[in-house]
C-alpha cells in the first residue's frame, strides 16, 4: 500500500504542500491576515499565545511554532514578529530553517509598521510559493505516515461503533511502520491503568501516570473531582456506568498497539509507533499538537458533528451516528453508522476508513477543506496569563 | 430480533445496536459466532446486556477490559447498568 506525497529536502513526505505564514504572538495576527488575503495560497496560523506568559509557557510555543513550521505538509515558512513580544522569533526561524525549509522572517516594528511588514510579506510570500511549485507528488510507503487521532462532539455510538473502527485503523498504520500520535489526557483519567500495562517500558509507564497524575491534581487543586463528577448523568443516560468504561471508549480509537513513548505538547517522537502526547481535549489546542509533532493527517470521530479542519493537515471525520451522517453530511468524511443499522462490520468500517485516509494523503480533498472550515487554532498553555 | 455488538471476544457484555424491550430475542456476534439472547429487561441503545450469568464481585468486560464489578448476580439478558455494577477504580 502506497501514498502520493512530496519529498522534503530532509526526507520526510507531505500531504499537502503549503506555504505556511506564522505569527510569533496574537498582537501580529492582522498583518498575518492582510499577507494571507493578497497572496492566493498562503496557510496563515492565527493564535492568541506568544508573550505575557509564564517561561515554561513561552518554551512551549516556540517549540510548537517551530513544529508547526518544520511540518513535512510545509514547503516554506514566513514567520512575522512584532518586535517586543517574549517568543524570540530567531529561535523560531532558526528551528524551521534546520530542517531544511526556507524560512523568511519579518519584524513588524522593525519594518515601520502594518503596511510595510505587509508589503514585504507579500514579496517574501511570492519567493516562498515558486519555491514550493517545485514538488511533485510521488509513491511512498505508510511507514512515511504520522497521523493524529481525537475524538469530539462525541455521543452513544462513538464508543461503539467510530473509535473502535478508527483503533483497527492506528493498528494497521502502526503494522505498516508508521506512527501515531493520541492525547487528550482529561479522557484518560480512569483507564491510565490499562494503558501503563501497554507501555513499552516501565519508563514510558512511569510517565503515563505522571501526565495523568500531573493534569488531575492540576484540576483538583481548583475544587473540580473528576473521577467523583464521571461519568456524567447524561453518560449514565446514554448507557456508560463507570469512568473506566467512559475513559475506555474513547482510548479504544488509539487501537492496541504497545506505547513506544510519551511526548510533551508539541514534541516530535523520537520513533515510529504509538505516543501519547501531553494535551488537552480542546479541538483547536489538541489538533495543534500532534501537526507541530510532525503528523500530516488528523482523524476525528464524531457523534453529533464536530465541524472543524486544521490550516495545514487535513482533518478527516469518521461519524457512525445514522442522523448525523444524514443531517450533517457536508461535515462527514466517512460514514460508518452502517454498523449501527446492521449493513457493516467494525472491520468493514475500519477497511472503508483506511482507504478514505489513503486517498486524503494522495491529495483528496476532506470535507472541512472543501468547506474552507479549517482556520481556527491555538496553542496549548498551562500557566496564566500575565 | 434485535442487535447488540461486543467489542472483544473477551466480554461479557454486549451494547445494544436498537432499543430493546423486556422478552425480545437479541442477536450478538462473539468472537466469529452467534448467539441469541432473550433480554430480561427493557435495554435502551448503548445500554449494556449480560452474555451470561455473572456473579457478585466478578468483573464486567468490555473492550476486552474490565469497566466495573457486580454488586449482585446478573443473570443472561439482564441489563447492566448503575444498579448492579460499581466502578473498580474510583
Amino acid at each position: 500500500m502506497e501514498f502520493m506525497g512530496f519529498l522534503r529536502e530532509n526526507g520526510e513526505v507531505g500531504v499537502r504542500n503549503y506555504v505556511a505564514v506564522i505569527p510569533t504572538v496574537g498582537c501580529v495576527n492582522e498583518a498575518v491576515e492582510a499577507i494571507a488575503g493578497r497572496v492566493p495560497g498562503l496557510k496563515p496560523l492565527l493564535h492568541h499565545q506568544g508573550c505575557c506568559m509564564i517561561p515554561s509557557d513561552i518554551e512551549v510555543v516556540e517549540r510548537t511554532l517551530i513544529g508547526l513550521g518544520s511540518n513535512p505538509n510545509v514547503a516554506a515558512a514566513i514567520i512575522i514578529g512584532l518586535g517586543c513580544e517574549s517568543v524570540s522569533i530567531d529561535r523560531v526561524a532558526d528551528g524551521i530553517a534546520r530542517e531544511g525549509k526556507p524560512v523568511e522572517a519579518l519584524i513588524l516594528q522593525e519594518a515601520g509598521g502594518f503596511s510595510k511588514v505587509v508589503a514585504k510579506g507579500v514579496e517574501a510570500a511570492r519567493r516562498c510559493l515558486e519555491y514550493a511549485e517545485r514538488f511533485r507528488r510521488q509513491a511512498f510507503d505508510l511507514s512515511h505516515l504520522m497521523i493524529g487521532i481525537k475524538c469530539g462532539s462525541s455521543d452513544a455510538t462513538s464508543g461503539i461503533v467510530s473509535n473502535p473502527a478508527v483503533g483497527l485503523v492506528a493498528d494497521k498504520i502502526i503494522d505498516a511502520g508508521g506512527t501515531v500520535i493520541f492525547g487528550e489526557v482529561t479522557e484518560i483519567i480512569g483507564a491510565e491503568h490499562i494503558l501503563v500495562k501497554r507501555a513499552e517500558s516501565q519508563a514510558v509507564a512511569n510517565q503515563i501516570i505522571k501526565a495523568v497524575d500531573d493534569l488531575e491534581n492540576r484540576i483538583r487543586s481548583l475544587g473540580i473531582d473528576v473521577r467523583g463528577s464521571n461519568p456524567t448523568p447524561g453518560n449514565i443516560r446514554g448507557g456508560l456506568s463507570t469512568l473506566e468504561e467512559k475513559s475506555l471508549g474513547a482510548v479504544v480509537k488509539i487501537g492496541r498497539r504497545p506505547i513506544n513513548g510519551v511526548l510533551d505538547y508539541g514534541e516530535r517522537p523520537r520513533g515510529k509507533g504509538l505516543y501519547m502526547m501531553i494535551s488537552p481535549g480542546r479541538e483547536m489546542e489538541f489538533l495543534t499538537g500532534p501537526v507541530a509533532g510532525g503528523a500530516q493527517l488528523l482523524i476525528f470521530t464524531t457523534g453529533k458533528g464536530a465541524p472543524q479542519g486544521y490550516p495545514i493537515a487535513p482533518v478527516i471525520k469518521v461519524c457512525g451516528n445514522p442522523d448525523t451522517v444524514k443531517r450533517l453530511s457536508e461535515h462527514i468524511d466517512v460514514d460508518v453508522s452502517g454498523v449501527i443499522s446492521g449493513n457493516e462490520t467494525l472491520e468493514e468500517a475500519a477497511e472503508k476508513i483506511f482507504e478514505k485516509l489513503i486517498k486524503v494523503a494522495s491529495g483528496e480533498k476532506t470535507r472541512a477543506e472543501i468547506l474552507g472550515y479549517d482556520k481556527t487554532m491555538n496553542i496549548y498553555v498551562r500557566g496564566m496569563i500575565l | 430480533m434485535k442487535r447488540a455488538i461486543t467489542l472483544s471476544e473477551k466480554d461479557n457484555v454486549a451494547v445494544a445496536l436498537e432499543e430493546i424491550l423486556e422478552g425480545e430475542d437479541v442477536e450478538v456476534t462473539i468472537g466469529g459466532e452467534k448467539i441469541i439472547l432473550k433480554a430480561l429487561n427493557n435495554i435502551p441503545f448503548g445500554h449494556k446486556i449480560s452474555l451470561r450469568r455473572i456473579r457478585r464481585g466478578e468483573k464486567i468486560i468490555k473492550y476486552g477490559e474490565p469497566i466495573g464489578e457486580a454488586v449482585t448476580d446478573i443473570e443472561q439478558g439482564e441489563h447492566v447498568h448503575v444498579h448492579n455494577i460499581k466502578s473498580i477504580f474510583v
